[in-house]
């Protein structure tokens, strides 16, 4: 699964992307949000508020219920503030 | 017609104009909306980043929504990307139509749908401080007016 992080959420990430093995236990986008809360500071930074944070899997706009699955493009970013 | 660009260089809305007309002889009205980077607050720069691939998706799927919408001949849109000052265009909404009252209705529907869907992120800074920029609701109220 390929991870893209984007605003303040890749600065306390600390990268823009990765690739990750998706975990057996992990099966929605709010599920991947709570395993990657565990993952280090950054990590734990970025994803300790769920609800300041929005997601696409592979680029469409999705709710943190939407099921992920191994091959997913999954971004997780803040409200998006262009225009 | 369809134009979609994200681009770090200006824009020049005369051509712009002229490239979504061009042939058409069926176009009635042609509304712009264009933004500028807002000064003030002693703000001396902006920011933006995007997410390659889904901006341009989503900044379709708004044109494919106003065209069920309303009779649209053509649409460009072009939002600019990377360090802007204040004055700046930022953005670039045009909508060719038969009647000036869809043109008006499509552009501001384009705008406000864009504002709240398409991945852009605008960090400010101040001097040497900077800050990402919060995502308003009355941007999200706007956008709902629409559904």
């Amino acid at each position: 699964m390929t991870l893209l992080y984007f605003a303040w959420v890749r600065q306390k990430v600390g990268r823009s992307e990765e690739t990750i093995d998706l975990p057996a236990h992990v099966g929605t986008v709010g599920e991947l949000a709570a395993w990657l809360a565990q993952r280090g500071a950054g990590y734990g930074d970025a994803f300790a508020d769920p609800k300041r944070l929005r997601a696409a899997v592979n680029q469409d706009h999705v709710g943190f219920d939407a099921a992920v699955a191994n091959g997913d493009e999954v971004a997780f970013f803040p409200p998006v503030t262009g225009g | 017609m369809r134009t979609i660009r994200i681009q770090t260089e200006t824009f020049d809305v005369s051509a712009e104009i002229a490239a979504l007309t061009k042939g058409a002889n069926n176009v009635g009205a042609v509304v712009t909306f264009t933004g500028h980077v807002r000064g003030g607050d002693n703000l001396t720069s902006l920011t933006l980043e995007h997410y390659p691939g889904m901006t341009e998706r989503e900044i379709a799927h708004c044109i494919e929504e106003a065209e069920k919408r309303w009779p649209v001949l053509g649409a460009t849109i072009i939002h600019r990307i990377g360090k802007l000052v204040p004055g700046d265009p930022i953005v670039l909404v045009a909508v060719a139509s038969t009647h000036r009252k869809d043109a008006f209705s499509a552009a501001e529907f384009l705008m406000d749908y864009l504002k709240t869907r398409a991945p852009f992120w605008k960090e400010e800074a101040r001097g040497a401080a900077t800050n990402w920029v919060e995502g308003r609701a009355s941007d999200e109220e706007r956008a709902k007016r629409w559904e």
